[in-house]
């Protein structure tokens, strides 16, 4: 063993790399994760894939460094004569300190995401008693909109606007919604990816999902759970509009669909369709 | 030739034939698709016939799911295909000659008809709305928003047909609409109604298996 700060040159040079990438990481790379901006939710959680890769960098470069050093520093410069280094047994400074990092790491990362889901639920689906209820925007009131999950289609509820149920969803801007998600047959899973909102649909189950919208947008809404033959057909386009644009497609909505909508059940949580109707 | 070389060659051979085997197994299944029915051009238009019924024929390999065939317009020449091959950014007229018995809608919400231009004509006359538990089946392309409902024919009726083929003579509705064909591409139908018997939820079996309650209109 040769008697070079070894310890020193990988500090120096760890050091140095985070000084570098971490905030590349978090001002070029960061902005650019998904799931974008469209909703207050979706920008939650481009801060937090941000602050999760920038703490996972320093940890990923410290591996990475060690192992170009050694591979530089260790190399065998005579090949004919190979010889194995002398063991290492036991470093209770190592061991301390490694102790140390990965629990406060560890600890942070479940502090930090714990307040990040009570603070507004970040679009996922809460079950039916959520407990992160974001605030409207000052001024509005949440809509409630029922997503109903079938094979292989969703179809959306609007319980404020006669209980009418459409085909596509089109959202006002600036608005808390309220996404009630279920299901009339097996688990989907209801995903608008770039309002970063993801909620398992479930038979006779009534799963609670909040955003808060933003400006303009358009949206894909995908099933993220593999329900059937026509799983990967489970898809559509909605729309974030502004809130003119959207008293006015639901109105005429409502007109569309008014005779479908003389046939629908009571707004319900969840449906439980006659045995008929289920069985074949 | 050595025992060691003996073994080899064995090795060798079930390896290779069991590779051959794999091949065939992958390459029969990869062509083995569905077959594809075109829409008939006239001089009144694009039209399409199709038939619903509640077991396929005997041959089928399973005649007792619950199917969608096409027809002619006198509905005595029924081909098993659920591709169907229309033509792009047209007006196409589809006529579904409905033989199988009502189950109901899951969702009450398919029992309006949309995407056409111009009426759904069920036995001649517009419908706006059916009844939601009066459906045996839909056809309904949802990438497109085209979604018809198609009631059962009546359950007490003594000339029900329960296999098929099917004659006119016998008890069926019949559905009729048109609707613009999308631009060229795949576009996946399917039926709505809980409609395979005997499986969890009515959604198993036929509903789970291209060629029989869902397929593709390819349109070109």
């Amino acid at each position: 063993m040769d008697d070079k700060p070894h310890f020193r040159n990988v500090a120096l040079l760890w050091l140095l790399s985070c000084v570098i990438m971490v905030p590349i990481v978090v001002f070029v790379i960061g902005p650019g994760l998904p799931p974008g901006n469209g909703s207050v939710q979706a920008s939650g959680q481009v801060t937090d894939n941000t602050v999760l890769l920038a703490v996972a960098t320093p940890v990923a470069l410290g591996v990475l460094v060690y192992m170009a050093y050694a591979l530089w520093a260790f190399r065998e410069r005579t090949p004919e004569v190979v010889l194995d280094g002398p063991p290492i047994r036991g470093n209770a400074s190592v061991q301390f300190w490694w102790l140390v990092v990965t629990t406060v790491l560890v600890l942070f990362l479940a502090g930090y995401g714990s307040v990040r889901l009570l603070a507004d639920g970040s679009g996922g689906g809460q079950g039916p008693n959520p407990i992160a209820v974001p605030s409207p925007p000052k001024g509005t009131s949440v809509l409630p909109v029922q997503v109903i999950a079938q094979q292989w289609e969703f179809t959306y509820r609007f319980p404020t606007y006669g209980g009418v149920q459409t085909r596509d969803i089109e959202l006002p801007a600036n608005t808390l919604i309220r996404f009630n998600v279920t299901s009339l047959d097996v688990i989907h899973s209801f995903w608008a990816y770039e309002l970063g909102v993801k909620a398992d649909a479930n038979p006779g189950v009534n799963n609670v999902a909040y955003v808060t919208t933003k400006g303009p947008l358009t949206f894909h809404v995908r099933c993220a759970e593999l329900c059937g033959v026509w799983h990967g057909y489970m898809f559509n386009t909605g729309t974030v509009v502004p809130r003119a644009q959207f008293a006015a497609w639901i109105t005429q909505q409502r007109v569309q669909y008014a005779p479908a909508t003389k046939n629908l059940p009571p707004y319900s949580r969840t449906y439980f369709p006659p045995p008929l109707r289920r069985g074949g | 030739m050595s025992a060691q070389a003996k073994r080899a060659v064995v090795t060798a051979v079930i390896t290779v034939a069991i590779c051959v085997g794999i091949a065939l197994y992958v390459g029969l299944y990869l062509v083995n698709v569905p077959g594809s029915s075109a829409a008939t051009q006239t001089a009144a238009g694009t039209h399409l016939y199709l038939a619903t019924v509640a077991t396929a024929e005997p041959s089928d390999p399973h005649n007792t799911w619950v199917s969608y065939y096409v027809v002619n317009s006198a509905s005595n020449d029924w081909r098993h295909d659920t591709t169907f091959q229309v033509p792009a950014n047209t007006l196409v007229h589809f006529t579904i000659y409905q033989y199988d018995t009502s189950t109901g809608l899951r969702n009450p919400f398919f029992s309006q008809p949309s995407g056409t231009v111009g009426p759904v004509l069920i036995d001649g006359k517009p419908t706006t709305v059916v009844d939601p538990s009066a459906p045996a089946h839909t056809f309904a392309i949802p990438q497109i928003g085209l979604s018809i409902p198609l009631p059962g024919a009546d359950s007490n009726a003594k000339n029900l047909c329960a296999q098929a083929p099917c004659s006119l003579s016998q008890a069926h509705h019949t559905v009729s609409f048109t609707f613009r064909t999308p631009a060229k591409g795949l576009y996946r139908w399917q039926c709505f109604v809980p409609c395979g018997a005997g499986f969890i939820q009515g959604n198993g079996g036929p509903m789970q298996t291209v060629g029989y309650m869902g397929g593709f209109l390819k349109v070109v």
